[in-house]
């Protein structure tokens, strides 16, 4: 027998596993640990296992309206709350002189140490199993449907290697990576983030699915050496003396920790002369940037462009880190060429001797139009393909991290043949982070923002758990324990709310003392204690000494009855603009509804609908194109649909 | 969930002619509770307390008294048009009577339908079928080619530029305040709630003059309310129903609370009249008669316009100066009737008389016998309209009930703006109550915002169906 090793087939790695998870950044995390939890075999593909939940960008989490989704996550059982409360350095509650409404918290993370506990939580999952290795190909089968539009259905991946692993279901989250290309200046690397390597092989098996793909910009500034700045010369900006913690579940003891600073300085007119001088070595303005990038989040030289008139912005100095002399430069993301930037960074006030670390630049990167993907975060093409994060036009860390907890929370509902989680517009920001992404045409990658929520009164940051964590419950990752105390939680706000309202104060010495030391009018007559927490300069802690009978209530309570109780007309109010978006919201359209039938529709609006296959009336009526007079004959459509069926049904 | 209880005339109110029954409706799960607080029944009963589909006689009453008598049909849900409690009260048909029903029932809970929405509730909740529901689909697209034309139209042109402009303007500072919460470094709200509450107050000015002319507007709409006045006999019944019979418009006779006082409407060249018809006023003892002289003085006091009518073939005596006095500022045509008779009273003579109280006054010579003079007649009511000696003709207004409903609600928001920036209130609550204010205009200029997009669905078609 001679070459025996010709004859025998090319062997190849074969396993099978519940769920793919493709991409280990913010999304990815979720997604895997969601289904892991769930009990569900999953594995993670990452292209270095180095890079676990990698922060490329700033190294925060939170901020305004981010911050929600942080604490939205959390509501839900997931990671990345837990994570920050562990890793972070610096914690500020921002916008603290408005309202409650928009509160955030945001952190400085170690971003090593956040990246390496991730990791561990990963590792220390059962049921999850992490593999580096590029995913290249997805392997899909036909489904059987009786009508004439074909469905695939999703079997598996396949990576580089040619080793295949077969799936139920399939999460994509690749973040930055796919075709990626990094620009400074002239220089171009085709690499992923932070100089990693691409992932140039999955864009050709997603487009032969038939999967429209975009290609989308961002950028990250400068990080420099801190040992070369002078911090005399800029402005410290200190985290908070008390620190609230992002996880509910996190004590608020564990977190009032040592902080570090950050810094901040300003460009001035010789900063932006010397942009203006070299924006013709800026790829983007010298045209070889495909990608569309996001506008609120411009480069240095679009601000210049832009805000003409500003002869001078802000520039934040971040620590990276605990162990590392990097500091990233806030607000200075750039792709003008390195002897540029070294340039234009040593015209800061405290920045006149930087050394630069490492580079700033700019990535393009496949991604997806995600108008394809139901509000499951299931591509309407494929079955049991799930996708999030930049992968669908978001940005962001928190953006990214709350679309894969919903896409592996779907992902698992689905193999379990459990309803789907769809949150509205009225109940969460990841509601309308993806509502926005599947129904609004998306022309740049995607951030949230408190304008973007329409009921952002109601979807606070401090009640996140009261709204969501009955939902994480339910679906499986929030413990019985915890379900209960939230449960207890919204009893105790009740009773207290409702015994404050029967509280009245007499004008007693010991009131007007009170009112008077927080230079509020003193009462002419008794009056409710409700009516006293409503003014502006007092609140339900304030009253506190006048208020003998009060209950002992932890912090979080006695936060929940006096935001309650202040803000009661401007609550009720936005509860009554909800109601009548839920109306529409209720109305659900039939997953396979033919569009074709219904010969009244104009043909743009007809062909939007086709497209977008809104799940509710609520969700058609936001799609742009489609009128209300096309609102109109849907459901008219809708309703001689249901008629003919009952009809034919009674034959 | 709980839905809001609606009311609306559900037979066209007739403002040049219509049906001699009008019916309101209120549909909703209050419906019989704002029912029971506006109808009252000899007995006392309670709707409340009766079987479903069940008729009871009775009178609508607010706090000033009986408004009209009326029959009330009680039909309790599922089996009614909306699928929800409905109760149906069959007035007298006249515009103003059914206006003031109206007006009263949503005093008292309920709120105006929108175009259209007892058929959208009919057809949320399932009642309508295939065909019902392809008909309602004929009206929406009939709508998109002539209909909405002609509405827009309808929609005085002033009046929605004018709630565009502030609606644009609400706008405006809903995305200053926004874009200033996402972008502090670059949009500062230093001194901007000052700035916000001028802004506000301005355009609660505006809101409230459009509202303020709101009432002229129903004029223009329903008519202009006129009194026939004059001695006994001196032909304002043979002039009345000349007009009437004429026009073959008699809309119905409202023997309300007074049974001396006829309404009538009519429409003198196409410009609508409620016409009331006195009794002659004279100086008498007699009680009976008195109270009827009384009446027919308030009814002058509250008219818009009236014509007052000289029998000319009799001598001028006290009682016309009493008339007179009476007419003091206000809009009046003097017609001279029986002008197949010889003369004996003279222009000039009444206008020595009237001159100086009332100088924009007119004469007009008819002989409702003969009916001849209407053109005059016509005219001097055209000239005191268009040229603007009735109305402000440049002036705004707002005619629909829904209309004014909606003004009503942006105010109610203007105002909670203001308080909020009068209470210190961080500026991002301001939002909330702009963003009220917003959608409420964009209910008049018919530009879909949120929860208006069902309800623009059946807005397009008349108002009640």
């Amino acid at each position: 027998m001679e070459n025996d090793t010709d004859m025998r087939p090319v062997s190849r790695l074969e396993e099978s596993y519940d769920v793919v998870v493709v991409g280990a950044g913010h999304a990815g995390c979720e997604a895997a640990l969601c289904c892991a939890r769930l009990g569900f075999e999953t594995i993670i593909f990452t292209v270095s296992v180095d890079s676990i939940a990698m922060m490329p960008c700033n190294p925060n989490i939170g901020g305004s309206s981010k911050g929600h989704l942080v604490r939205e996550i959390d509501a839900l059982g997931g990671q990345m709350g837990i994570n920050i409360d562990k890793t972070f350095i610096q914690s500020k509650m921002l916008n603290r002189s408005k309202g409650p409404a928009v509160h955030s918290l945001r952190a400085q993370a170690d971003k090593a140490d956040y990246s390496a506990r991730m990791r561990r939580t990963l590792q220390d999952t059962k049921h999850l199993t992490i593999r580096q290795a590029e995913v290249s190909e997805i392997i899909t089968e036909e489904m059987v449907q009786n009508s004439c539009e074909r469905k695939q259905k999703i079997t598996g991946v396949k990576t580089v290697s040619g080793a295949v692993y077969h799936s139920r279901a399939v999460i994509l989250c690749t973040g930055t990576y796919l075709g990626a290309r990094c620009l400074t200046g002239e220089m171009i690397t085709h690499t992923g983030p932070n100089g990693l390597m691409a992932a140039n092989h999955l864009t050709a098996s997603l487009t032969a699915h038939g999967i429209e793909m975009l290609r989308f910009k961002t950028g990250t500034p400068a990080r420099v050496d801190r040992n070369s700045l002078d911090f005399g010369e800029m402005v410290e900006q200190k985290g908070d003396e008390r620190v609230v913690p992002f996880s509910f579940t996190t004590n608020p003891q564990d977190v009032q920790i040592d902080q570090v600073s950050c810094w901040l300085t300003y460009t001035n007119e010789e900063t932006h002369e010397i942009i203006r001088k070299n924006l013709d070595r800026s790829p983007i303005y010298a045209g070889v940037i495909e990608g569309t990038g996001p506008r609120y989040c411009p480069s240095i030289e679009d601000k210049v462009v832009k805000f003409a008139d500003k002869d001078r912005h802000q520039i934040f100095i971040e620590p990276e880190g605990r162990n590392t002399n990097e500091m990233y430069v806030g607000g200075m993301s750039s792709s003008l060429p390195e002897d540029v930037q070294h340039e234009m960074y040593r015209t800061l006030p405290g920045l006149r001797h930087v050394k630069i670390v490492r580079n700033a630049y700019a990535i393009e990167y496949d991604c997806i139009n995600p108008n394809q993907l139901l509000p499951t975060l299931e591509f309407k093409k494929i079955r049991g393909l799930f996708s999030g994060g930049q992968f669908n036009g978001s940005s962001g860390y928190e953006e990214a991290a709350c679309q894969g907890l919903i896409a592996g929370i779907n992902a698992a509902m689905s193999l379990s043949g459990r309803e789907p989680l769809i949150l509205d517009r009225s109940e969460a920001y990841t509601g309308v982070l993806i509502d926005d992404l599947v129904t609004k045409e998306n022309r740049e990658p995607y951030r949230m923002m408190t304008s973007r929520a329409e009921y952002r009164l109601l979807l606070r940051q401090d009640n996140a758990d009261l709204r969501l964590t009955k939902k994480g419950y339910e679906i499986g990752l929030i413990s019985k324990e915890r379900y209960e105390w939230v449960c207890k939680k919204e009893k105790l706000i009740k009773e207290e709310i409702s015994r404050v309202s029967r509280v009245r104060v007499g004008a007693s010495k010991e009131v007007q003392t009170l009112l008077e030391s927080y230079g509020s009018i003193p009462l002419n007559t008794g009056t409710g204690l409700t009516e006293l927490i409503r003014r502006p300069e007092l609140d339900y802690g304030k009253l506190a000494p006048i208020d003998p009978e009060r209950p002992e209530l932890p912090d979080e309570v006695a936060e929940q009855v006096n935001i309650n109780i202040k803000y009661e007309g401007y609550l009720l109010r936005q509860k009554k603009q909800v109601e009548s978006f839920k109306r529409l919201e209720k109305k659900r359209i039939p997953v396979d509804f033919d569009y074709d039938q219904v010969q009244s529709l104009r043909m743009e609006a007809r062909q939007k609908l086709k497209i977008y296959q809104p799940s509710s009336i609520g969700q058609a009526s936001r799609i742009s194109g489609v009128s209300p007079a096309d609102i109109s004959v849907l459901l008219i459509a809708m309703e001689s649909m249901k008629v003919i069926e009952r009809q034919n049904n009674s034959l | 969930m709980k839905t809001d209880t609606i009311a609306a005339a559900a037979t066209a109110v007739p403002p040049m002619g219509g049906a001699g029954i009008g019916v309101v409706r209120i549909s909703g799960e209050d419906a019989i509770l704002v029912a029971d607080r506006v109808f009252f029944e000899g007995s006392g009963k309670r709707l409340a307390d009766q079987e479903s589909h069940t008729a009871h006689y009775g009178h609508i009453r607010d706090e000033e008294g009986v408004i009209d008598e009326v029959i009330v049909l009680l039909m309790r849900a599922p089996r009614t048009y909306t699928r929800e409690d409905t109760v149906e009260i069959d007035c007298h048909g006249g515009a103003f009577v059914m206006q003031r029903i109206l007006e009263t029932v949503i005093r008292n809970g309920a709120r105006p339908a929108e175009p259209g929405e007892f058929t959208k509730r009919a057809f949320l909740n399932g009642r309508i079928d295939l065909s019902q529901a392809e008909s309602v689909l004929d009206v929406i697209l009939a709508q998109n080619e002539f209909a909405l034309k002609n509405s827009v139209r309808q929609l005085s042109g002033s009046v929605s530029s004018e709630v565009r402009r502030v609606r644009g303007e609400i706008l405006h500072q809903i995305a200053y305040i926004e874009s200033a919460l996402d972008d502090p470094e670059h949009i500062s709200l230093d001194g901007y709630p000052c700035r916000l509450k001028e802004i506000v107050s301005e355009q609660v000015r505006d809101i409230e003059k459009l509202l303020k002319n709101s009432d002229d507007g129903r004029i223009l709409k329903e008519g202009i309310s006129t009194v026939i006045a004059g001695k006994p006999n001196a032909g304002k019944s043979s002039l009345l129903n000349w007009l009437v019979g004429e026009e073959r418009a008699i809309v119905t006779e409202i023997p309300g609370t007074t049974r001396d006082v006829l309404e009538e409407q009519i429409s003198l060249d196409g410009i609508v009249l409620r016409l009331t018809d006195t009794a002659g006023i004279r100086s008498t003892e007699d009680p009976v008669e008195k109270i009827g002289v009384d009446r027919a003085k308030k009814s002058l006091t509250d008219a818009d316009l009236v014509f007052y009518v000289v029998d000319s073939s009799t001598n001028f005596d006290e009682s016309d100066a009493g008339i007179i006095e009476l007419l003091s500022g206000k809009k009046t045509i003097i017609i001279f009737n029986k002008s197949d008779l010889a003369a004996r009273t003279t222009p000039q003579e009444v206008k020595s008389l009237i001159g100086k109280e009332n100088e924009s006054c007119r004469f007009v010579t008819v002989s409702a016998k003969e009916q001849t003079g209407k053109e005059e007649l016509c005219e001097a009511v055209r000239e005191m309209f268009f040229a603007g000696k009735i109305f402000q003709n440049d002036q705004v207004y707002i005619t629909n009930i829904r209309h004014k409903a909606a003004l009503l609600d942006t105010l109610a928001s203007l105002e909670q703006v203001k308080q909020s920036i009068d209470g210190g209130m961080p500026e991002d609550f301001y939002s909330i109550d702009l963003m009220n204010a917003y959608e409420e205009l964009g209910k008049i200029t018919g530009e879909a915002v949120e929860d208006d997009l069902v309800n623009e669905i059946f807005s397009k078609f008349c108002m009640g169906k």
